[in-house]
């Protein structure tokens, strides 16, 4: 008797269960991203149809280059009005570290693979924050002017520091991350030993002092759009922003400007969902992941912008161009052919020296 | 020629014009002559081209045409600050930013006097004008009588020969510009400097001035002493304008012994002394008779006067003087002034009775 | 009458005392007034007072410490920095015990990333051992100090204790220290390194390229002004639109035409070459430097100087030039000692606006102006977006808003704010 009684409550929980959550579920809700090409290509991968799946309204929001500093405010308010938010990992981690992101677990939280790889498994290694669910590997990397380098491309990362072979203006992102790395690479450091030479004082100066021999002809870029502009535009040579950047102004803008894909830095970018959310909006942000970062839709995104999906299973999947009809594969960063000497973003680090060596790049810049 | 008629003549406009646009004349064919210590009025309508007149002697506007000199020298091609002409301005300009003292000294010191020989000139200036106490004062603390003074004081602090003043008691209630009226006079006058004068106001004129210059339409309509202004207009216009006047349109049917024989539009004859040029038999005029000069009381008339019936239809008492509209020739406004005599009659309205004057009383004018 | 021969207080008619019905009279009316201004009061103190207050707690509040480690840092009090020797366990398991609570509500990282502004590495000691710490049993796995350090080396460094020491009090004056190239050290406030001191560099520079815009609007919107105020209204109107016309663009876009207008491949070097003026090697820089943040911001800048110049000049009548003339000036002479004086307000009011917009730009500055054209407040930005480091960056705005309050009272005491006129 006891026992039937048990079985009962517990069928009827298992039945009723899935009806009574998509019931407690918002069925509106607000996603921050970055806006331009690559909110378009979230918005035809995962909004529409999502959409068209669920009928949920989603409002966009295209904040996420002040993500951090408005969640923070938001949440000192007591109001956080967005769901779910599109960022890059280290302001993932960020926002991780000062309890403003909820965590993951991607076991329960995320679609497993369709070969039945769990989805920790399958996003690997790229999950580097308890509260980031992974979306693309992006790269920052160079773009050249073909025109302006005369007979012979450049073919390394060093050719940026290398004013006599190709003379001219470099853009350059306005602070020290990735820029010291490559300061330090073209240096002489070896790639393995970057990050202990830049812990250290020393290591900081031998950078800063590589960067010195450059720094005359730098223009220094703070927005993505920066670069592309700039070498349409005939103002500087060679130039660092972001792959995707750079497949637009040779693809879909037909500029003469070809990729460098030396010592590119793999970065990623994914969602968070904000911390302190109600029951319902918390229960439809989930449900929203859960279906945006499956591997179909990683790779259906692929098709609108190259940056490259941070599953493996998707990778196999990913197609042609939506509007181009040219193959995506050659222009991900993670091609094998672009990807022969790559580095990956150290979280870690930076997330440590970030504020020691920002103040120590402004002062440099400022002098 | 030009020579001996400049040597009597301070200042002298001959044939003088002005155009702004290019299309009409706002001062038309301007002949005059001024002899060293007149005081000169330019009395006239507004747009009849007398403060026109005054900012082209002052320097503040080019003659279109024709030569303005200054004590025998022509000064068209002089600019402004050489001409060395003391103005008082319509609301006394005096520069706010500068005390009393410093409005006075400032002409001082453009002229590079020394500080000693500036005070003692901005002292005797102040007190000639009663303001000897308020040099440390600002204008805005000032009653508009006391900067009147002050402007006054400013425009005769450098001893200029000639004065010009455009309007300058405009602003001032009835009172103090009476008393100011005399002051001016009386100043320019013990100070023997030659006076150009601008208004409006025909009792300010004719108060004020040794010869009062009558605009309209460009032009002087009549150049005489107050009292011939008064007494013997030359035309209808100067009638009009100078006091008050009674009118009556009709036609001249004779010149006789010297008086023009005019019958008026409703058939009434009167006599009258045949003064503008276009009198003559046959010819429409217009008459004109002050108001003082009408007579009703028949002892008083001479034999064999022409007279008028005329219909009283207001008494008004005044004090001094009764004033009464009549109904005459179909003029409604016909005034006359009578004073208040213990033998004057009293009119009643509704009553009639026959009006008459003396010929030389009325003026057949130009119609 | 016998009020008046009253000794006592004057009565109002209803007896009570003149003085008090009075009061109460006026009481009503004051009443009124701040009835009618309160919703501005209101929203003033909302969005002005309120935030302005709180910006000011924040460049000095430090709880964060004391609350997440509130054991530890009683425990720490007696501990001697300069002894060379690290605390005892007593301070290790009182940070156990702090830290197990601050895991569970999640606090720990936050003090992390708040301790790595002061030194580096922070952010990720307290990440690692919060991880470790979690899954300790605070009796049966002390004594805790041999286990910190297992987890990471760096809890044997003297360096963080004093670091968390120092920075253990509710208040800090550590934000103001740091926005003026200073630090806490051991013997209190010091110099920091030479490789990090920037902010005084950028205040200077703030306040030099602000005195330059607003000198350069000062020049160019001078003779405009003039013109306008001496022309006839309909034509001055029309002119006005032109004036007008750069408010009715986005600041984006305007920024981004000069930078078309200024680069070296833009349309300036083009005509410059295109002349033969300029090689075409050597074209000119002048954008990504001073010059074209100075030569963007005074063109953005330009109406708010114009306009108040404008309303004062148009009450300057030009009799004042007429009669100074009559007096025996120059042109010359009548401008400099009549007319430039009383458009003084004008000058005064736009360069308070231009000057005080200036000192806080940074839309323009960060687009236009490469390294040597960046003001403060694209560090504060930067500490407000980018690096979370708000107490920072709360900082930097205070002694911001004081350099502009100290401008100001000292413009009152040499031109006399009275001297400043809008119209």
């Amino acid at each position: 008797m006891k026992f039937t009684k048990l079985t009962a409550l517990a069928l009827s929980t298992a039945i009723c269960a899935p009806a009574a959550f998509a019931a407690d579920m918002a069925d509106e809700m607000t996603i921050v991203s970055w806006g331009g090409a690559y909110s378009h290509s979230q918005q035809m991968a995962y909004h529409e149809p999502y959409m068209a799946k669920t009928g949920v309204k989603i409002i966009n929001d295209e904040s996420s280059n002040e993500a951090v500093a408005k969640l923070r405010a938001m949440n000192e308010a007591g109001n956080v009005t967005w769901d779910v938010v599109d960022v890059v990992a280290a302001d993932a981690m960020r926002l991780c570290d000062e309890g403003l992101a909820m965590e993951i677990d991607p076991d329960t939280m995320l679609a497993p693979a369709p070969d039945g790889t769990s989805a920790a498994d399958d996003f690997g290694e790229l999950l580097v924050s308890e509260c980031f669910i992974p979306q693309i590997v992006y790269s920052t990397t160079f773009g050249y002017r073909t025109d302006l380098v005369g007979d012979t491309p450049p073919t390394s990362v060093c050719d940026v520091f290398d004013l006599e072979g190709y003379p001219g203006k470099r853009a350059l992102e306005k602070r020290p991350i990735n820029n010291m790395e490559w300061a330090l690479l073209c240096d002489g450091v070896p790639k393995a030993e970057v990050y202990d030479v830049l812990e250290t004082p020393e290591g900081q100066e031998r950078a800063l002092a590589k960067l010195d021999t450059i720094k005359d002809s730098v223009i220094w870029w703070s927005a993505g759009a920066d670069t592309p502009q700039l070498l349409a535009d005939g103002e500087v040579v060679m130039g660092s922003t972001y792959n995707g950047r750079l497949f637009s102004v040779i693809e879909e803008q037909d500029q003469p400007v070809a990729m460098l894909w030396d010592a590119q830095v793999f970065d990623l970018d994914g969602w968070i969902i904000p911390a302190g959310l109600s029951e319902e909006r918390k229960a439809r942000a989930l449900d929203y992941i859960m279906f945006a970062t499956d591997t179909q839709r990683l790779a259906d995104q692929a098709k609108y912008i190259s940056y490259g999906p941070a599953r493996k299973s998707s990778a196999p999947l990913v197609g042609k161009h939506e509007e181009l009809g040219i193959e995506m594969a050659p222009h991900m960063p993670t091609d094998p052919e672009n990807a022969k000497n790559t580095f990956l973003y150290n979280y870690e680090f930076w997330a440590d020296y970030r504020d020691d060596i920002d103040a120590k790049f402004q002062a440099w810049l400022a002098k | 020629m030009a020579d001996s008629a400049s040597n009597d003549a301070f200042v002298e406009f001959e044939r003088v014009q002005k155009s702004y646009d290019g299309e009409t004349l706002v001062v038309k064919d301007l002949n005059l002559k001024m002899p060293k210590g007149e005081f000169l009025t330019m009395l006239g309508p507004s747009g009849s081209g007398k403060t026109t007149c005054l900012m082209m002697l002052a320097g503040f506007e080019t003659a279109t045409h024709g030569d303005i000199r200054l004590d025998g020298v022509s000064i068209n091609n002089i600019p402004p600050h050489k001409r060395g002409i003391g103005m008082v301005f319509q609301n006394y300009a005096l520069f706010p930013h500068m005390t009393i003292a410093e409005n006075l000294s400032f002409p001082l010191e453009v002229r590079k006097m020394g500080k000693s020989e500036r005070e003692a000139k901005i002292k005797r200036a102040l007190d000639m004008v009663e303001m000897g106490d308020f040099g440390g004062r600002r204008p805005s603390q000032l009653s508009g009588g006391q900067q009147q003074r002050v402007a006054l004081a400013r425009a005769l602090v450098f001893e200029p020969e000639l004065v010009l003043m455009d309007e300058p008691l405009g602003a001032l209630d009835k009172q103090l510009r009476e008393k100011m009226q005399f002051e001016i006079t009386h100043l320019a006058h013990s100070l023997g400097i030659t006076t150009v004068y601008v208004t409006h106001d025909q009792t300010e004129a004719l108060t004020m001035s040794d010869r009062v210059a009558v605009f309209d339409d460009g032009r002087i309509q009549q150049l005489a002493p107050p009292d011939q202004l008064y007494e013997a207009p030359i035309n209808s216009f100067v009638a009009q304008f100078i006091g008050e006047n009674n009118t009556l349109e009709g036609t001249v049917k004779e010149i006789k012994n010297g008086l023009a024989l005019v019958q008026l539009d409703d058939g009434g004859l009167i006599d009258c002394s045949p003064v503008h040029e276009s009198v003559k038999a046959g010819a429409r005029t217009r008459v004109s008779i002050r108001p003082e000069r009408v007579e009703y009381n028949k002892d008083r008339l001479q034999e064999g006067a022409h007279t008028l019936k005329a219909e009283v239809l207001e008494f008004i008492y005044m004090g001094d003087i009764f004033r009464t509209r009549l109904r005459v020739a179909g003029n409604d406004e016909f005034i006359i002034k009578t004073r208040n005599a213990p033998d004057q009659v009293r009119l009643k309205p509704g009553e009639t009775i026959e009006i008459g004057w003396l010929p030389e009383d009325c003026r057949a004018l130009d119609a | 009458m016998s009020d008046t021969t009253d000794t006592g207080p004057v009565l109002a008619a209803d007896g009570t005392p003149l003085k008090r019905s009075l009061a109460r009279a006026l009481r009503r009316q004051k009443l009124r007034a701040l009835m009618l201004i309160a919703p501005l009061l209101l929203f003033v103190l909302l969005t002005f007072i309120l935030p302005i207050v709180d910006m000011l707690f924040r460049s000095v509040e430090n709880q964060i410490v004391s609350e997440t480690l509130p054991k530890t840092v009683v425990e720490l009090r007696d501990w001697d920095a300069s002894s060379g020797e690290l605390p005892g366990e007593a301070v290790f398991a009182a940070l156990a015990a702090d830290m197990k609570v601050a895991v569970e509500e999640k606090t720990h990282t936050r003090l992390g990333s708040r301790l790595n502004y002061e030194k580096t590495g922070m952010s990720s000691l307290f990440r690692k051992s919060g991880r470790k710490v979690k899954r300790w049993d605070l009796v049966e796995d002390a004594p805790f100090k041999e286990k910190f350090i297992d987890i990471d080396k760096d809890w044997g460094d003297i360096e963080v204790w004093r670091t968390i020491q120092t920075y253990s009090p509710k208040l800090t004056n550590g934000y103001f220290l740091n926005s003026v190239d200073m630090q806490k050290g051991v013997d209190g406030a010091e110099a920091r390194p030479e490789n990090q001191q920037i902010y005084i560099t950028l205040f200077g520079r703030t306040l030099f390229m602000s005195l330059m815009i607003t000198g350069s609007c000062i020049l160019l919107a001078y003779p405009v002004a003039w013109i306008l105020a001496n022309l006839p209204s309909r034509t001055a109107n029309m002119l006005m639109i032109l004036v007008l016309l750069p408010f009715w663009t986005s600041l984006l876009v305007r920024t981004s035409a000069w930078k078309v207008m200024l680069q070296q491949q833009g349309v300036i070097n083009d005509v410059l070459v295109w002349l033969g003026l300029v090689a075409d090697d050597s074209r000119l820089v002048m954008i990504n430097n001073q010059f074209g943040t100075i030569v963007a911001m005074t063109h953005i800048l330009l109406p708010f100087m114009i306009l108040p110049m404008y309303s004062v000049m148009q009450t300057i009548a030009p009799t004042y030039l007429r009669a100074a003339k009559s007096l025996g000036a120059t042109n010359w002479t009548a401008f400099w000692r009549v007319y430039f004086p009383q458009s003084v307000p004008g000058i005064g009011a736009g360069s308070i606006l231009v000057f005080i917009l200036a000192i806080g730009y940074y839309i323009t500055p960060e687009i236009v102006g490469g390294t040597k054209g960046v003001f403060i407040s694209n560090r504060i930005a930067y500490h407000i977006s980018s690096s979370l480091n708000w107490g920072l960056a709360a900082a930097l705005g205070t002694i911001l808003l004081a350099v502009v309050l100290i401008l100001y009272w000292a413009y009152d005491k040499i031109v006399g704010i009275d001297n400043v006129k809008l119209g």
